[in-house]
């Protein structure tokens, strides 16, 4: 039975770990923040295998607390980001912030096309 | 999202807080519940202080009531639910499938659904429980024009892209048989861009 | 403390399984995906079948009702909350133009750039325009429906 709880623990922890690759490749701060979220929902999922597999019920709180801050968080990032989009040019690309990653690579392969 | 809409209808004149109250109790009611989950017992303390903290989040941070309101039809509900489950567990299958097959994900799409519901309850409930379900996104809504875009991970082709749009009204129309009023159920018949206007269910 | 002897047990051990693979694909997926959007997609996996599957298998191990009340509001507020953060960071991120739009098949959105005046960004739904008749009448403009000035 241990080999089943380190199963779910190992499959959490590399789900974990390729979170925070992502977190720290970004490219934009959007990425970052659904890495956030993804990182904080698999940290209370781990909170709550351990829980369950130990039949221990002292964290079961903290569960309730980090799914409520991975909300506030994700959306006050992605109001702030909104914001920043006030002074949008012509095309609705943001006057004076640089070129979405996405964007640029999407161009390049239009460009080869033609 | 006219701009004159905002001040007409949120106090609707002369009944004040007691109005106010009436639309709020199912709201209250669920606050007193989630704090009695919070403790995790029952207790005449816990009911009091609920009702205190309920009263006190419904009384200084005011929502704007929800014009006409939710009926349910229990067997549509029954449907929902459970189309809604299965929608749920057979695309998270096939999203962990394409994470982890060699090829990558192929093309994603951009559609937008042209909606007959015109209640912003009703739509609500569509665009969460779309979202809800991996595969697809809601990006953005038209009130107006009664559209919503969702993002699609992956279509093979054209085809697939018109059996997914088909998808989507499947699952308004199975929302409005759980939660519409007879008027909307009847408008389902209608054809997306035909459907009589205003119903007036809007949330000014 | 650790033990595993009915079928509950067993039932609660592959749903937690279950629940901890997500996330594990959740990770995979936000690694090889190419856009903000798809990656969103590989986020909202976990955050939804999965912690439901794990909520329940730890209301299946848990004894006592207080906790697994607190699982299943955990669940519940999951899903009522994960849709909305998806929308707002995925409708930004359109914006923003976080689309590799050469592997779209289709981007029925993508009409024209007016709407961009009337909504500018991430504000309320209720907030209106600045300055709501000059901002519809420049966007019919770019339309066309109206002659330009």
């Amino acid at each position: 039975m241990i080999a089943v709880f380190w199963a779910a623990y190992v499959m959490l922890g590399a789900g974990a770990l390729l979170t925070l690759v992502r977190l720290a490749r970004g490219p934009s701060l959007l990425d970052r923040v659904v890495a956030t979220d993804v990182l904080l929902v698999i940290i209370s999922a781990g909170l709550a295998v351990y829980a369950a597999l130990q039949r221990d019920p002292t964290v079961v709180p903290v569960l309730v607390v980090v799914s409520l801050l991975a909300f506030v968080g994700s959306v006050s990032v992605a109001r702030y980001i909104g914001g920043m989009l006030l002074t949008s040019g012509g095309d609705g690309q943001d006057v004076g912030l640089p070129l979405a990653d996405e964007e640029r690579i999407a161009r390049g392969a239009e460009e080869e096309r033609r | 999202m006219s701009a004159g809409g905002r001040a007409v209808g949120t106090d609707p004149g002369g009944e004040g807080l007691a109005h106010q109250l009436k639309h709020q109790v199912p709201l209250m009611l669920w606050l007193v519940f989630v704090w009695m989950l919070l403790w995790g017992t029952w207790s005449w303390a816990n009911l009091i202080s609920g009702s205190v903290v309920a009263l006190a989040v419904t009384v200084l941070l005011p929502l704007p009531p929800v014009i006409g309101g939710a009926r349910v039809h229990p067997v549509g509900l029954a449907v929902f639910v459970g189309y809604f489950f299965v929608d749920l567990v057979r695309s998270a299958a096939l999203v962990a499938w394409q994470t982890l097959r060699p090829g990558g994900i192929g093309n994603s799409a951009i559609i937008q659904v042209q909606m007959r519901t015109d209640s912003d309850l009703l739509l609500t409930i569509v665009a969460e429980s779309l979202t809800l379900v991996p595969g697809s996104v809601v990006i953005d809504m038209d009130r107006e024009r009664r559209t919503l875009s969702l993002h699609i991970l992956h279509v093979r082709d054209l085809a697939d892209v018109e059996s997914r749009r088909a998808a989507v009204l499947a699952e308004e129309e199975r929302v409005v048989r759980a939660f519409g009023s007879p008027d909307e159920i009847a408008a389902l018949a209608h054809a997306p861009g035909e459907a009589p206007v205003a119903t007036g269910r809007r949330t000014p | 403390m650790s033990d595993v002897d009915s079928v509950r047990d067993v039932v609660a051990v592959v749903l937690l399984l279950a629940g901890a693979f997500l996330c594990l694909t959740a990770g995979l997926g936000l690694v090889r995906f190419h856009d903000v959007l798809t990656r969103m997609h590989a986020g909202t996996k976990p955050q939804v079948l999965g912690i439901l599957l794990i909520m329940i298998g730890g209301a299946i191990r848990l004894e006592g009702w207080s906790a697994t009340w607190m699982l299943l509001l955990v669940a519940v507020f999951q899903m009522l909350t994960a849709p909305v953060s998806a929308h707002m960071i995925s409708r930004v991120a359109y914006r923003r133009r976080h689309v590799r739009r050469d592997l779209l098949l289709v981007d029925e959105l993508r009409t024209g750039e007016a709407a961009d005046r009337l909504y500018r960004g991430d504000e309320p739904a209720d907030a209106p325009p600045e300055e709501p008749a000059t901002a519809l009448e420049e966007s019919r403009r770019d339309e066309g429906t109206l002659p330009p000035a």
